[in-house]
């Protein structure tokens, strides 16, 4: 984990440290154990071409936690996640295996945030981030925003 | 126009339910994610922590342990939640369209939550893709404490 950030070291306009992800198809299968989202949508070729989606896509949830991830890991142990959310505007689809624990080659998605506000309220160090998972074509298919509660060298 | 019978649930309360946040359960969904963060499963890591133990990544309340239910729906399955039936309206397909939280206290290993949704809201709209209906839920999640540790606001959208 990245150094603990301070409220006093960040400005407006600022990006935070991106996060690379690579979704595969085991890792939706590991998601919808993990998180009980047994939805055939993201498993099953016939059901997601019948939903008018192509083939299986990634969970939104998934796409929401990596941002989670993103954000948690920027804020550090002394900061605090205090919102979050995200939309999923457009379907991304996970690598094919080439072999058991080993993905094709494809896309990588880029998870990021930029800080946009920068203020105190109630006695907390804010700021406020638009976030947004990035597909490997570099559209943001899952945009969203964040507020975070910094440590104050104060 | 949606009809009565699905905008009648506007406002209405879809139940509650517990879940329990257990330690391996939180281990494993912090995998699925691919987050290592030791706070999430390294218990001697988690105790000299500012939280003193295991907490759940934002966003992970736990597994349901008891569905809602009531007198009108005596059964309901697990993974689904009471609501209107948009097949019947001929929206049957549905997808997630996003989801807002506010993440008020952390939630911790061996935390038993109570989560209250209600139905805010059911629009329709007119997309390139024809006639969809979008659904707002909201959720308080409560700890065994009584204390308010997260509110979300998800999005469901009917085609």
């Amino acid at each position: 984990m990245a150094e603990q950030v301070y409220w006093e070291d960040v400005e407006e306009g600022m990006e935070i440290p991106p996060l690379p992800k690579i979704a595969t198809t085991t890792m939706l299968v590991r998601w919808a154990g993990a998180s009980g989202d047994f939805n055939p949508l993201h498993y099953d070729e016939v059901f997601a071409a019948g939903q008018g989606v192509g083939k299986p896509i990634i969970h939104g949830a998934l796409k929401r936690q990596w941002l989670v991830h993103l954000m948690t890991d920027w804020v550090g142990e002394q900061g605090a996640l205090k919102k979050l959310s995200c939309q999923y505007r457009a379907m991304d689809y996970p690598r094919a295996m080439k072999a058991q624990g080993q993905p094709m080659d494809g896309e990588t998605w880029q998870c990021k945030g930029k800080i946009i506000k920068k203020y105190v309220e109630d006695g907390e160090y804010l700021v406020d981030l638009t976030i947004g998972v990035e597909n490997g074509k570099g559209e943001v298919t899952t945009p969203g925003t964040a507020t975070a509660a910094l440590p104050s060298r104060g | 126009m949606l009809p009565e019978e699905i905008t009648k649930f506007i406002g209405q309360a879809t139940g509650v339910t517990t879940y329990k946040v257990e330690q391996g359960a939180i281990a494993r969904y912090a995998d699925a994610v691919g987050d290592p963060n030791p706070i999430y499963w390294d218990e001697e890591y988690a105790k000299k922590s500012k939280y003193g133990s295991i907490i759940a990544p934002p966003g992970f309340f736990g597994w349901p342990v008891r569905q809602p239910r009531s007198a009108e729906e005596p059964e309901v399955i697990m993974g689904t939640r009471r609501g209107p039936n948009f097949a019947e309206i001929g929206l049957p397909r549905v997808l997630d369209g996003g989801m807002e939280y506010d993440f008020i206290k952390p939630v911790k290993a061996g935390d038993t939550l109570t989560a209250t949704s209600q139905i805010k809201d059911i629009r329709e709209r007119t997309g390139s893709t024809g006639r969809m209906a979008f659904l707002i839920r909201e959720t308080t999640f409560t700890n065994q404490d009584g204390e308010v540790v997260a509110r979300t606001r998800s999005t469901s959208i009917h085609r």
